[in-house]
């Protein structure tokens, strides 16, 4: 095994700190804490990438850790820092659901990713399988996070946590064409900008980003 | 041979017309100052892409790494070309009496008909893609131009609703997009690194070899992933919202257009799970959730007060019932969806081409301030009055046929499955008609003959692609050609 059983154990190390710092997303109460969990998983995945490029031999994963590495662990953080001083947003995460049901859910979503993944993944690649549960636990966390917390700016990172979960999973399947990461990737930064745009014209018009009080208005006006 | 190492289209192509030319419209309106040249700029561009697109039905293009034409998406293809042609002369007239009003400005304009444009050539890239990646970037993008233009008024609700639209529908393709990536690793191992492993035309070949299990959990993820997009219940929240909000003319190539890409990227990979024949039968799966659709909005149609939520919601039962019949499957519910999906697409975009007029005219969306259309603008008010009786599925309209089909075959086959079916139709078609005839009977309020006379001229405009889609429609109903028959057939039997 020798070299085969490294390549095997680092690019697991890695993946798990990836699924780890979302796990970690799930309990952070003050909304600085979350962006900067964030950007450390964002580093984490750049990792993965980077490892897989270096693993598959696969040259084209290394722009792909770039743009997580530059991209995503560093300028949307300062972005999101950059808003929530300019707009002055409430700090604090205020959540739907308490935090410890809502770690008891992760580690469920763990659990239920590798059940679903390793039986019927035999025919894959060892490599390919476990980062796949990985990836699969990473997608649901960011998910559960939309929906148990409240405000827009924390909805946007579980959102962005999930398309981290969804790259982890790209790089990991073997020989996936450079189509669809570099698409993934533009895809996030046009998906970014258009936060931005949608932070301002939602700060133009309401006095706070919690979604709650976007939502007052439902359904018709009679 | 350029074409077959690139995967691009070469220039004797005509899908290589279809893809650049509403691209580069997309660019050239972005810079166009005057929105009165860029609305016909826009109608040129579209008129140019549905001539292409005929070529089409002539010329059969050979695959490439990353397009295809066959005989199922080709119908896709025209048909979106053409509503988009029809929409596009309707927004030159919508947006020429909104101007009149001063709610836009000219830089929103400008944007607004380079959107218009760039949303026209990620639905067709969707519809001609040969590679799953490359089709969920289109869809993605087709979302992307579309949650701007719903922001478009920049008032609460309409960036409300925009909000809703984008979180919910890029949660969706996320979700697709991981479907994706699994089913890449279903084929992976029998087929090899690369760009085969990704292309439909080679999968379809080979799909016998691949692994079921991992097929089965992909399409789970794909079913929720585009069925977020398609607006089956219970992921249809974003729907009625973006359909309200935005400008009438995107509410028409949303409702007729955009549901009808997403259900073909659905049907793509049921396709798959068909060649594959080892997986769980996906049937069950959409019969649930297109029936589960057809009856939360047939109550929900009772319900509405704003006349573009409520046929925002009849476009919910719609994309349920052609969810269901393919659902069903077997050669002739797969004919009476596909018959369906262009009824729908022609009958629903015309509603709401007489409900853009009609909420300028009256100057609201509500239902209860709208009476007396067929009394106070009789072009108009019987042009609605048609399409909502097809709408609601009277003969001899084309939507009467095909819902006729879809339940004969339901009830020739699985007759429990036929009764619900039967109740939820009836539902909507009660609210529809009830609706209809507040609206469009009775007395017309006053005010409305002083304003009838403004913009005769961008009526007389916007009225012509109304009618021609219900001519469409009516004909369709009294006599489909032998040719298209024969050709709904075989692509019939291509679903499985």
């Amino acid at each position: 095994m020798g070299a085969g059983q490294i390549s095997y154990d680092v690019a697991h190390l890695i993946g798990a700190t990836v699924l780890m710092a979302g796990l970690q997303l799930l309990y952070q109460r003050r909304l600085f804490a979350v962006i900067n969990t964030f950007a450390f998983q964002a580093l984490a995945l750049a990792a993965a990438a980077g490892w897989q490029a270096h693993v598959q031999n696969a040259p084209h994963l290394y722009v792909t850790a770039g743009i997580a590495l530059v991209f995503k662990a560093m300028i949307v953080p300062f972005a999101l820092h950059w808003l929530i001083e300019k707009l002055g947003i409430h700090r604090s995460v205020e959540t739907a659901m308490s935090i410890g049901w809502t770690m008891m859910a992760g580690v469920a979503l763990v659990a239920l990713s590798i059940l679903l993944v390793l039986p019927v993944t035999a025919n894959a690649a060892a490599l390919t399988r476990e980062s796949l549960a990985l990836a699969m636990s990473v997608v649901l966390i960011g998910l559960l996070m939309m929906i148990t917390r409240r405000n827009a700016v924390t909805q946007v990172v579980g959102f962005m946590a999930l398309e981290n979960g969804l790259i982890l999973a790209a790089v990991s399947a073997k020989g996936m064409p450079l189509v669809v990461e570099i698409s993934v990737a533009f895809s996030v930064l046009v998906a970014m900008t258009l936060f931005g745009i949608f932070f301002f014209r939602i700060r133009e018009r309401f006095d706070t980003l919690d979604i709650n009080d976007v939502e007052t208005y439902r359904g018709d006006r009679q | 041979m350029i074409d077959r190492l690139t995967g691009l289209p070469g220039l004797e192509n005509p899908l290589l017309w279809i893809l650049a030319v509403p691209l580069g419209a997309a660019g050239f309106l972005a810079v166009l100052r005057d929105w009165r040249v860029a609305s016909w700029v826009n109608v040129a561009a579209s008129a140019l892409t549905f001539i292409a697109s005929l070529v089409l039905l002539r010329v059969r293009p050979a695959p490439t790494k990353l397009f295809f034409i066959d005989d199922f998406n080709v119908y896709l293809v025209v048909l979106t070309a053409f509503v988009g042609l029809t929409t596009s002369v309707f927004s030159a007239a919508y947006i020429a009496r909104e101007s009149e009003g001063n709610r836009l400005s000219d830089l929103h304009l400008r944007f607004y008909h380079a959107m218009y444009q760039a949303f026209l050539f990620t639905m067709l890239l969707a519809l001609s893609a040969n590679n799953t990646g490359v089709m969920w970037v289109a869809v993605e993008a087709a979302t992307l131009t579309t949650v701007l233009m719903v922001s478009l008024y920049r008032t609460r609700e309409a960036i409300e609703a925009a909000w809703k639209y984008f979180i919910l529908c890029s949660v969706g393709i996320g979700l697709a997009l991981f479907g994706t990536i699994l089913v890449y690793l279903a084929a992976q191992p029998v087929m090899g690194d690369g760009a085969d492993s990704m292309a439909w035309t080679e999968m379809m070949r080979r799909a016998a070899e691949f692994q079921p299990d991992l097929l089965n959990l992909a399409f789970v993820f794909v079913l929720v992933g585009y069925g977020t997009k398609v607006g089956l219940a219970p992921l249809h929240a974003w729907l009625p919202d973006a359909h309200a909000e935005g400008p009438t003319p995107i509410s028409a190539v949303l409702s007729g257009l955009l549901l009808n890409v997403a259900l073909y990227a659905l049907l793509r990979f049921k396709m798959l799970l068909s060649a594959n024949g080892q997986t769980l039968s996906p049937g069950p799966l959409l019969v649930v959730m297109g029936l589960s659709s057809l009856f939360l909005s047939a109550f929900m149609l009772y319900r509405r007060g704003d006349i573009k939520r409520l046929f925002a919601y009849s476009s919910i039962e719609h994309m349920g019932l052609i969810t269901f019949a393919f659902g069903m499957g077997g050669p002739l519910a797969n004919f009476a969806g596909l018959l369906h999906m262009t009824m729908h697409s022609l009958t629903k975009s015309a509603i709401f081409f007489a409900v853009g007029i009609i909420s300028q005219n009256e100057g609201t969306k509500r239902i209860a301030d709208i009476r007396g259309l067929t009394m106070s603008h009789p072009v108009l008010g019987w042009g609605f009055v048609l399409a909502v009786l097809a709408i609601a599925g009277l003969p001899p309209m084309g939507v009467f046929m095909s819902e006729f089909l879809v339940l004969g075959s339901t009830f020739s086959r699985q007759p429990l499955l036929a009764l619900p079916l039967a109740i939820a139709l009836l539902l909507a078609f009660g609210a529809l008609i009830s609706r209809l005839q507040m609206m469009a009977f009775g007395e017309p309020p006053p005010r409305s003959a002083v304003q009838s006379h403004a913009g005769r001229a961008s009526s007389i405009l916007a009225l012509t692609p109304l009618w021609l889609h219900m001519a469409l429609v009516l004909m369709a109903g009294l006599y489909l050609p032998a040719p298209l028959v024969a050709w709904f057939h075989t692509v019939a039997r291509m679903l499985g």
